[in-house]
C-alpha cells in the first residue's frame, strides 16, 4: 500500500507541474511585454524588467512562478477589483463553492447509493421502476429547473427556506442550492449503483456467500456493495469536481458569491491573472480528487493495491 | 413461532428399513419452471432422488438437463424467476443433538440461510476463479461462515481456518490466510472453496462440477481430497457433472438426467456395466477411452428438446434410434431392474421388442469388466 500511495502522489505532483508549465508558457509566448508603452525608453524598460525580475533567465522565472503559485500568490486582479491580491478574492469565494458543492456531493452520493441498492434488491418490481423514473428525471432535467422549482415551492410558497444565499444564515440558505446541485449526481449514482449491484448479485461469489448462509445487511454491504463500488467511484470523481468548482447557473439563481460567477466575470473582462489562478485551482482540485479516488480504489480493491508489490510466489 | 410450524420435529431417527442406512436427503416429485419473457420453461419435470449418510451420488447429464437447478433448489438459491410447481425436498439433520426433518421447499429464505446453508448443506462451485469474493482475504472468507453461524468466536474461527487450510492441502496456511483470491492459482482457490464449504461441518456437500475449470492433474487431486474428507467426516456428497470419468472415480450411485427428468439411476456398477436407457448408452458411447481408434468420436444425434414447449411422450424419443411408437405418445415410467437400478424407457416393458445395447458399447463394457476383474476387484 505504501508503495502504491507514494507512486500515486508522485504522479499527481508531476501532473500539477506540467499544468504549471503550460500556464507559464502560455504567458511566455504571448506577444509583447507588460511594458508596451512607446513613451518608455529602453533604459526605463530595462529598469522595469529588473524590478519585476523579467530580466532573469526563463528557468529562474519559472522557478519563481511555481513558488508563487504553490504558496497561493497569484498576483493581483487587473480589472475586477483593481490591485486586490487574487488570493484574497479567492479566499472569500472558494470556500462557499466548495461548501455547497461538498454538501451536494454527500447528499447525492448517499441517496444515490441508497436508491440504487433498493432498485437492485427489488429488481423488476415497482420500486425498481420508481427509481428508474427518478434517475431519468434527475439526469435529464438541468439543475436550474430544480433550482427554480424548489425556490418557488419550498422557498416562495411555503417559506421554509430563504430564497437567496446569505452569509448570515449560511446553512439554511445553502439547502436549496445543495439539493438542486445534487440531483444530477444522485440520479447518476443511483442508475450506476443499480446496474453494478445487479451484476454483482448474479456473480458466483455472491452465490457462494449465500450458500454459506450469509444474508441481510452483511451480505449487501460486505459482499455486494463493496464490489459494486469500484466502478461507481470512477464515475463519481468527475462529478465531485464539477460540483466543488461551483455552478454558474445555481450561483446566479441563489445569488451565491461563489467561484463559478467569478470565473465568468474574469473571462468577460479579460482579467488574465484571475483566469489563470482559477484554472490552476480547478486543475489542482481535479488532481487532488483523482488522487483520492486512486487511494480509495486501493483501499477497496486489493487487486489494485497489491498489483505492483506482488512478489511472485 | 412460525419456525416451529415449518419444522416438523421428529424424535425418532428416520432410518431406511431396507438397508438400515440413515436417509439424509430425499427429493420427491420435484418440478420447477422458470418464468421468462418468452413464457414458462419447465426445467425440472418430476425428479426423485434419495441419498444416505456417507454416500456419494453423481448426477450426470448434458448442459440444461436440470442438474444444477435441482441442486440449487436443495441449496435454496434458486434465481428469483424460478417457481417450484410441486414436490418435496426432505432433509434430515441433527441440530444441537436434536433430530430434525424439514421440507426445504417450505422453509423461508431467512430460515434457510440461518439454519441450513453452510451449517448443514454446503456447496462447491464450478469455477474457482469467480466463486471467491475478490475484495476479501481468503482467511476472512473461511472464517466468515463460522462467525456468522456463531459456531466460533474470532480466535477459534482463525484456529479452525488454519486447520481447514492444512486439511485441504495448502501449505504455509498462516501466510495464505492474509492472501486475496487473485494471489492464488485456480487449484489453490478451489481448495479454499472446499475449506469454506467444510468450515461448519456440513452433513451434505454439493459439488457443482468442482473440477471442470481445472486442469487434469489438479482435477485428480481435488477429487481425491473431497473423497478423503468425505471418509474422514462421514458426510454425504452430491456431484453434479457431465464428466463420466469423474463419476467412475468417486460415486456410489449415479443418476442420469435428461430434459429435467431422471432417466436412469442405480449404483455406479449398474449404470456403467449394465446401462438400460438408450440415452445412457449414448452417453457412455460418447466417452473416448484408450481403445477408441475411430477417427470420429460418437455423438448422440440431435439436441435436447426446448423445454418451453410441453414435452409429448418421451423427451428423448426424437434422438433415439431405438424409439418405439409409444414413446411419441406416452412418457415412460421408471421401470425397476434391481432394488437399486431403475430406468425410464419403454424398452424395459414386458411387451417391448428385445433391444440390445450397441455392440461397440457392449464390447467396451466387456473389456472394462475384464480389466476390473484382472485388477482383482
Amino acid at each position: 500500500m505504501k508503495k502504491y500511495l507514494l507512486k500515486r502522489i508522485l504522479i499527481s505532483i508531476a501532473t500539477l507541474l506540467i499544468i504549471l508549465v503550460i500556464l507559464f508558457l502560455r504567458l511566455e509566448f504571448m506577444p509583447g511585454s507588460p511594458f508596451n508603452d512607446e513613451k518608455l525608453t529602453t533604459a526605463q524598460v530595462e529598469l522595469l524588467n529588473a524590478k519585476y525580475g523579467l530580466d532573469k533567465p526563463v528557468l529562474v522565472r519559472f522557478g519563481n512562478y511555481v513558488k508563487n503559485m504553490l504558496t497561493g500568490d497569484f498576483g493581483v486582479s487587473y480589472t475586477i477589483s483593481k490591485n486586490t491580491p487574487i488570493s484574497t478574492l479567492l479566499m472569500s469565494r472558494l470556500p462557499i463553492s466548495v461548501k455547497i458543492g461538498g454538501q451536494a456531493v454527500l447528499l447525492g452520493t448517499f441517496f444515490g447509493l441508497i436508491l440504487g441498492i433498493i432498485a437492485a434488491l427489488k429488481h423488476n418490481t415497482i420500486w425498481d421502476t420508481l427509481t428508474t423514473v427518478i434517475s431519468v428525471i434527475g439526469v435529464s432535467l438541468p439543475s436550474y429547473v430544480f433550482a427554480l422549482g424548489l425556490s418557488y415551492t419550498l422557498g416562495f410558497k411555503f417559506e421554509l427556506f430563504p430564497l437567496l444565499y446569505s452569509s448570515k444564515l449560511p446553512f439554511e440558505s445553502s439547502i436549496l442550492p445543495t439539493i438542486s446541485l445534487s440531483m444530477f449526481t444522485l440520479a447518476s449514482i443511483a442508475r450506476f449503483t443499480r446496474t453494478e449491484m445487479i451484476e454483482v448479485m448474479g456473480s458466483d461469489y455472491i452465490q457462494l456467500a449465500e450458500s454459506k448462509g450469509i444474508s441481510g445487511i452483511h451480505l449487501i454491504v460486505r459482499h455486494q456493495l463493496r464490489n459494486a463500488l469500484i466502478p461507481i467511484i470512477t464515475v463519481l470523481a468527475p462529478l465531485i469536481v464539477g460540483l466543488m468548482t461551483g455552478s454558474l447557473v445555481i450561483e446566479k439563481i441563489f445569488s451565491i458569491p461563489g467561484i463559478g460567477s467569478l470565473l465568468v466575470t474574469a473571462i468577460q473582462s479579460n482579467d488574465y491573472n484571475v483566469i489563470i489562478a482559477i484554472a490552476f485551482i480547478y486543475s489542482a482540485m481535479y488532481i487532488g480528487i483523482m488522487l483520492l479516488v486512486d487511494i480509495l480504489y486501493g483501499v477497496i480493491d486489493p487487486r489494485i493495491r497489491l498489483a505492483k508489490e506482488e512478489s511472485h510466489e | 413461532m412460525t419456525d416451529e410450524k415449518k419444522v416438523d420435529q421428529t424424535t425418532s431417527k428416520k432410518v431406511d428399513q431396507m438397508t438400515s442406512k440413515e436417509k439424509i436427503l430425499s427429493i420427491s416429485d420435484l418440478s420447477i419452471s422458470f418464468k421468462t419473457a418468452l413464457g414458462s420453461v419447465d426445467a425440472i419435470r418430476g425428479v426423485n432422488l434419495d441419498l444416505h449418510r456417507g454416500e456419494t451420488l453423481a448426477v450426470v447429464g448434458e448442459s440444461g438437463s436440470g442438474k444444477s437447478v435441482t441442486m440449487k433448489a436443495v441449496m435454496g438459491i434458486l434465481s428469483s424467476n424460478g417457481v417450484v410447481n410441486s414436490g418435496k425436498i426432505d432433509f434430515n439433520y441433527s441440530d444441537a443433538g436434536e433430530e430434525m426433518a424439514v421440507d426445504i421447499l417450505t422453509l423461508s429464505k431467512k430460515y434457510m440461510r440461518s439454519h441450513i446453508n453452510g451449517k448443514h448443506i454446503a456447496m462447491i462451485f464450478q469455477d474457482p476463479m469467480t466463486s471467491l469474493n475478490p475484495t476479501m482475504t481468503i482467511g476472512a472468507q473461511i472464517m466468515e461462515g463460522m462467525i456468522w453461524h456463531k459456531k466460533a468466536n474470532k480466535r477459534e474461527a482463525k484456529k479452525r481456518a488454519l486447520e481447514l487450510l492444512e486439511l485441504v492441502g495448502i501449505t504455509d496456511a498462516e501466510k495464505r490466510m492474509k492472501n486475496y483470491p487473485h494471489q492464488l492459482s485456480g487449484g489453490m482457490r478451489q481448495r479454499v472453496v472446499i475449506a469454506i464449504a467444510l468450515a461448519c461441518n456440513p452433513d451434505l456437500l454439493i459439488c457443482d462440477e468442482p473440477t471442470t475449470a481445472l486442469d487434469v492433474t489438479i482435477q485428480a487431486k481435488i477429487l481425491e481430497l473431497i473423497k478423503d474428507i468425505q471418509r474422514e467426516m462421514n458426510i454425504s456428497v452430491i456431484y453434479i457433472t457431465h464428466d463420466l470419468g469423474v463419476v467412475a472415480k468417486v460415486a456410489d450411485y449415479v443418476a442420469v438426467m435428461y430434459a429435467g427428468k431422471i432417466v436412469e439411476k442405480g449404483t455406479v456398477d449398474e449404470v456403467f456395466y449394465d446401462p438400460r436407457h438408450p440415452y445412457t448408452w449414448g452417453l457412455l458411447s460418447a466417452m473416448p477411452d484408450l481403445d477408441t481408434f475411430d477417427d470420429k468420436l460418437y455423438t448422440i444425434p440431435g439436441s435436447p428438446p426446448n423445454l418451453s414447449h410441453k414435452v409429448e411422450g418421451d423427451a428423448f424419443a426424437s434422438r433415439n434410434i431405438y424409439a418405439l411408437n409409444i414413446d411419441k405418445r406416452l412418457e415412460p415410467p421408471m421401470f425397476k431392474i434391481t432394488e437399486t437400478h431403475y430406468a425410464a424407457t419403454w424398452l424395459l416393458h414386458e411387451n417391448a421388442p428385445k433391444v440390445e445395447m450397441p455392440s461397440a458399447l457392449k464390447e467396451r463394457i466387456d473389456r472394462m469388466l475384464k480389466e476390473a476383474n484382472e485388477n482383482g476387484e
